[in-house]
C-alpha cells in the first residue's frame, strides 16, 4: 500500500464510505420494483400469500431504505470536503446534475416511503399502490441522474473545455455520453440480480428450516425466475460494456484483459499475477486468442496493450481481479438461477443442495456490484474526469490525522451495522416461520 | 441587473429555505428521539409513532441544502466543511445511528432492542449537539481559541434545547393522555433551557463578532431590527403562560389548542433565524468570502434555478399530502 498521505486517506475514506452506501441502493432500486409486483399480484388474485410475500419483504425494504438513507446522507457531505477540485473544474456539470437527483428523486422516494410504508390503513388501496410505484420510480430516477454524472466522468461529451473549468454544450450528449446507456442498464440489472438472489436465498433458507406456506414458495419462485431471466441479459449488455470500454477507455480495457503490450490474437486470462514491477503477467493461465475474439470479435484483432499509457494507466492487479471476481459471480448466478429454475419447473420445489446453494449466495449480487464498481473506478485512474481532471489535482488538505480518526470511526460502524443487517434479516427469516404469537401481534415497525 | 449578481442571492435564499426547512422538520424529530429515554415502554412506540412516517423526508431537507451550498457555493463546501470537518463527522454519526435504529429497534432480537433504542437517543443528541456546534463555530467565522469554542459549545447546548422545546412542542400536538401531559412538562423545562441559551447566544454573537456587532447597532437598522426580539420575547411569553393552562385544559378532556406551543416554538425558530441570515448576508463564510465571490458560474446556476421553479412547488405539494395523510393523533405505526 502506498503511504498514508492525507491524499490516499481521503480516498480510502471515500472509497469506504461509497461501497458502504452502494449496497443498500442496490437492493432498494430493484425491491421496490418486486415490491409493487408483489402488491399488484395480490390486488389483482387476491391470493394472500402475494400479501404475506409483501408484509414479509416490507420490513426488510424499510430497513435497506434506511440504511442507504443515512450512508448517503454522508455521501453528500463528502463531495466538497474530499476533493475540492472537483467542483472547481466541472461543477457545470455535476451541480447541475446533483441537484436535479435530490429535486426529482430524493424528496420524491423519501416522502411517498412513509405513505407507503405506514399508510396502508390511511389511504385508499390505488392511492398506496401508487405509493409504492413512486417509492420504485424515485430509486430509479435516482439511479439515472448520479450513472449519468459517473458516467460522463468515465466518457465525457458534450462539452468545452476552457482554461481547465467546463462548459456544457450540449445537455442531451452529457447527459446520454457515450458509456451512459451500458452503465445505467448494467447497473438497474446488477441490483435486479442482487434483490432476485437475496429473495430466493432468504426464501430458501426459509424453506430449508420447514417453513413451506404458499407465500415462501411463491417468493422463491419469483427469485429464482428473475435472476434466471437477469443474468443472460446481464452477461450480454455487460459485453457491450466492455466493448464500449474498449473505445473509449482503452487503458481500463488493457488492464482488465491483462495486456502489457500492445499484440492481435491476445489471450484471455483465466488466472495470472499482474506485475508493474517487469510489467508482465506471473503464472498466466490463458485462453488463446479469446480476448481479441471477444473484444474485437475478430480471433487476431488487436488490442492496444498498457504500454501505450504509459505513466497514465490504472493499477492494474485491481482492476484485473476485481474484473475476475465479478464475472465469477455472474457464471455463478447463471448456473445456479438456471439449475433451480429448471428443478421448480420440474418438481415445483428446489433440491435440498439447491436450496443450500441459494442461501450461500444470498449476498452474492453485493459481492459482484462491488467487484463491477472497482473495475470501473480503479480503471479510470489516474483521472477523475477521464482526460479532463487528474484525480491528485482535484485532492483536498484537510489534515491526515483527522481523516485517519473519522475513517477508522465509519470503519467501525459500518462493521456493526453490515453485521446487524444481515443477521437481522436471517431473523426476521426465522421469526416470520413462528407462524403463532409473533405473527398475530402483527408486523409493527 | 446582471444574472451574476442576481443568481446568487436567489441561491442564498433557497439554501436558506431548505435549511431553515430541515432545522424545524428535523429539528422536531430530533428533539423527540433526545426525550425518548424520558418515555415509558408503551410512550416509546408512540413517540417514535409519531414521527415513523416523516423523518426520512425530513432529512433530505438537509441532504438539499448542503447540495445547494455545494453546487451553487463550491467554495465555501470545501472551506465550511473543511473548518467543521470533525462536528460534521459526529453529526453523521449521530444521524446514521439513529436512521438505523429507527427500524432495528423493532426488527432486531428482543435482547438488543434496548441498545437501539439508546441508539436512538444517543444517535439524536449528538445530532443536535453536532448542528448547534457548527452553528456556533461558523457564526465566529471559525475563530480558535477557547472562548470561540465555548461560544460553539453554548450554540451546541442551545440548539439541542430547541430542538427539544419542538420536539415536546410537537407531541403535545400529535399525542394524548399521559404522554401529552409528560410532553407540557417536558416543554417546559425546554423554554427555560432554550430561553436561556437564546439570550446567551444573543450577548455573545455581538461580542463574538465585531462584524455583527456592527451590523445590528448601527442606527437605522438597529430600529428596523427592534421588533425580532420583541416578538421573540412576546412568543416565550406566550409559551410560558400558555403551556400550564394547556395542561391543565386537557386533563379536563379539552385538545383544542393543542398546536399552540409547536406553532409559537417555529414562530422563535424563524424569528432567530431572520435575525442570524441578517447578520451574516452577505457574507458566506464570515470575513472571508461573499455569496458573489463564492458563486458558481451563472451557466449551471440557470439551469438548476429552471428545475427548482418547477419542482419545488411539487414537492411543497405531496409534503403537505403526506402530511395530511398521518394527520390527526399519531397511531401505532402498521405495515398493514
Ligand atoms: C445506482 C444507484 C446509486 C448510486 C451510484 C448512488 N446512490 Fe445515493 N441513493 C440511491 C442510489 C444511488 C437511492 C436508491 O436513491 C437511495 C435512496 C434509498 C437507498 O437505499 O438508496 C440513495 C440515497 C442517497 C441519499 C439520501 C437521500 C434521501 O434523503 O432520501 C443521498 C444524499 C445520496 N444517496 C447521495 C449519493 C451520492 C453523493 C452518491 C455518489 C457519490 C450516491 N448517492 C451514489
Ligand atoms: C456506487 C458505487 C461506487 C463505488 C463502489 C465506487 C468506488 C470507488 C472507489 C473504490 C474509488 C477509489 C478509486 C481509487 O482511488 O483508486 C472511487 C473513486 C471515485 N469515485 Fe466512485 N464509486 C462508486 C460510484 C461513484 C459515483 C456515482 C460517483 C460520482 C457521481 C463517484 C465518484 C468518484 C470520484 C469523484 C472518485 C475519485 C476520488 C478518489 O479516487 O478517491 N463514484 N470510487
Ligand atoms: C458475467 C458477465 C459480466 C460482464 C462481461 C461484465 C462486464 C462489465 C464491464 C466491462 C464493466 C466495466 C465497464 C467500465 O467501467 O468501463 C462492468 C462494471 C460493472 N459490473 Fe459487470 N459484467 C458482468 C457481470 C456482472 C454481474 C453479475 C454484476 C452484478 C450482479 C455486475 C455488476 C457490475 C457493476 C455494478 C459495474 C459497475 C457499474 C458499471 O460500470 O455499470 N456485472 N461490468
Amino acid at each position: 500500500m502506498e503511504s498514508l498521505d492525507p491524499v490516499t486517506l481521503a480516498r480510502i475514506q471515500f472509497a469506504a464510505n461509497i461501497s458502504f452506501h452502494i449496497l443498500f441502493p442496490t437492493i432498494s432500486i430493484a425491491m421496490g420494483w418486486v415490491l409493487l409486483y408483489f402488491k399488484t399480484r395480490f390486488d389483482r388474485s387476491g391470493d394472500a400469500a402475494w400479501l404475506d410475500a409483501y408484509g414479509f419483504w416490507v420490513k426488510i425494504f424499510a430497513l435497506t431504505f434506511a440504511l442507504g438513507v443515512v450512508s448517503g446522507i454522508t455521501m453528500s457531505f463528502q463531495f466538497g470536503t474530499n476533493w475540492p477540485g472537483y467542483m472547481q473544474h466541472v461543477g457545470n456539470v455535476a451541480g447541475p446534475l446533483l441537484a436535479y437527483e435530490v429535486l426529482t428523486a430524493f424528496f420524491l422516494e423519501a416522502t411517498f416511503l412513509g405513505v407507503m410504508l405506514f399508510g396502508r390503513s390511511r389511504v385508499s388501496n390505488r392511492v398506496h399502490t401508487l405509493a409504492t410505484f413512486l417509492v420504485a420510480f424515485g430509486t430509479t430516477v435516482s439511479a439515472f441522474w448520479i450513472i449519468a454524472l459517473n458516467s460522463w466522468m468515465q466518457t465525457p461529451a458534450g462539452v468545452s473545455v476552457v482554461g481547465g473549468k467546463v462548459h456544457v454544450v450540449s445537455w442531451l450528449a452529457v447527459i446520454f455520453n457515450p458509456s451512459m446507456p451500458y452503465r445505467l442498464t448494467h447497473m438497474l440489472l446488477a441490483s435486479g440480480l442482487t434483490v432476485a438472489f437475496l429473495v430466493a436465498g432468504v426464501s430458501a433458507y426459509r424453506w430449508l428450516r420447514g417453513d413451506r406456506v404458499a407465500s415462501v414458495n411463491a417468493a422463491l419462485k419469483t427469485g429464482v425466475t428473475l435472476a434466471a431471466v437477469l443474468i443472460p441479459l446481464q452477461i450480454l449488455v455487460g459485453d457491450a460494456h466492455g466493448l464500449n470500454t474498449f473505445h473509449h477507455q482503452p487503458a481500463k480495457l488493457a488492464a482488465i484483459e491483462g495486456v502489457w503490450h500492445t499484440e492481435r490474437g491476445a489471450p484471455l486470462q483465466l488466472f495470472a499475477l499482474p506485475d508493474e514491477a517487469t510489467q508482465s503477467n506471473r503464472y498466466a493461465l490463458g485462453i488463446p486468442k479469446l480476448a481479441s475474439l471477444i473484444i474485437t470479435h475478430s480471433s487476431d484483432g488487436e488490442i492496444r496493450g498498457l504500454n501505450e499509457f504509459a505513466g497514465a494507466h490504472p493499477p492494474v492487479a485491481k482492476v484485473f481481479w476485481s474484473f475476475r471476481v465479478m464475472v465469477a459471480v455472474g457464471m455463478a448466478m447463471l448456473l445456479a438461477s438456471w439449475l433451480t429454475a429448471w428443478q421448480l419447473r420440474r418438481r415445483g420445489e428446489p433440491a435440498p443442495w439447491q436450496a443450500r446453494l441459494l442461501v450461500a449466495m444470498t449476498f452474492s449480487g453485493w459481492l459482484a456490484t462491488l467487484a463491477g464498481w472497482y473495475v470501473t473506478e480503479i480503471g479510470r485512474q489516474p483521472w477523475l474526469v477521464t482526460g479532463i481532471l487528474r484525480t491528485a489535482d482535484a485532492a483536498s488538505s484537510v489534515g491526515g490525522g483527522m481523516i485517519l480518526s473519522t475513517l477508522l470511526m465509519y470503519l467501525a460502524l459500518y462493521v456493526v451495522l453490515l453485521a446487524s443487517y444481515v443477521s437481522v434479516v436471517f431473523y426476521l427469516a426465522r421469526k416470520a416461520g413462528k407462524p403463532l404469537a409473533a405473527n398475530l401481534e402483527g408486523v409493527t415497525a | 441587473m446582471t444574472a451574476e449578481l442576481v443568481l446568487p442571492v436567489i441561491f442564498a435564499g433557497l439554501m436558506a429555505i431548505s435549511l431553515l426547512a430541515y432545522v424545524i422538520l428535523d429539528g422536531y424529530d430530533l428533539g423527540v428521539g433526545v426525550l425518548l429515554p424520558l418515555g415509558s415502554d408503551e410512550q416509546r412506540d408512540t413517540m417514535i409513532a409519531s414521527i415513523g412516517p416523516f423523518w426520512d423526508a425530513n432529512e433530505t431537507w438537509l441532504v438539499l441544502g448542503v447540495g445547494l451550498l455545494l453546487v451553487a457555493f463550491p467554495m465555501a463546501h470545501g472551506i465550511i466543511l473543511g473548518e467543521l470537518y470533525l462536528p460534521v463527522a459526529l453529526m453523521l454519526l449521530g444521524l446514521i445511528l439513529r436512521g438505523v435504529a429507527f427500524d432495528f429497534r423493532v426488527k432486531a432480537q428482543a435482547h438488543h432492542q434496548p441498545a437501539w433504542n439508546a441508539a436512538f437517543a444517543a444517535g439524536s443528541l449528538l445530532a443536535a449537539v453536532s448542528q448547534g456546534v457548527m452553528l456556533g463555530r461558523y457564526l465566529t467565522g471559525f475563530a480558535p481559541g477557547a472562548a470561540a469554542w465555548g461560544f460553539a459549545l453554548l450554540a451546541g447546548i442551545g440548539l439541542t434545547a430547541g430542538y427539544v422545546l419542538l420536539g415536546a412542542g410537537w407531541l403535545i400536538m400529535k399525542t394524548e393522555g399521559e404522554l401529552q401531559q409528560r410532553a407540557v412538562r417536558w416543554a417546559q423545562r425546554a423554554l427555560l433551557g432554550t430561553g436561556l441559551a437564546v439570550l446567551l447566544v444573543s450577548i455573545a454573537t455581538p461580542l463574538a463578532s465585531a462584524r455583527i456587532a456592527a451590523k445590528w447597532f448601527a442606527l437605522p437598522d438597529f430600529l428596523l431590527l427592534l421588533p425580532l426580539p420583541l416578538a421573540s420575547l412576546a412568543l416565550f411569553v406566550l409559551l410560558a403562560i400558555s403551556l400550564p393552562r394547556l395542561a391543565a385544559r386537557q386533563a379536563a378532556g379539552n385538545d383544542n389548542f393543542c398546536w399552540l406551543p409547536f406553532a409559537a416554538t417555529v414562530g422563535i425558530v424563524l424569528l432567530s433565524f431572520w435575525g442570524l441570515a441578517y447578520s451574516v448576508f452577505p457574507e458566506i463564510v464570515i470575513g472571508r468570502l461573499d455569496i458573489w465571490q463564492a458563486a458558481s458560474d451563472a451557466e449551471a446556476l440557470r439551469v438548476i434555478l429552471a428545475g427548482a421553479i418547477v419542482v419545488l412547488p411539487c414537492i411543497a405539494g405531496y409534503t403537505v399530502f403526506a402530511y395530511r395523510v398521518f394527520r390527526g393523533k399519531a397511531r401505532g405505526l402498521s405495515y398493514s
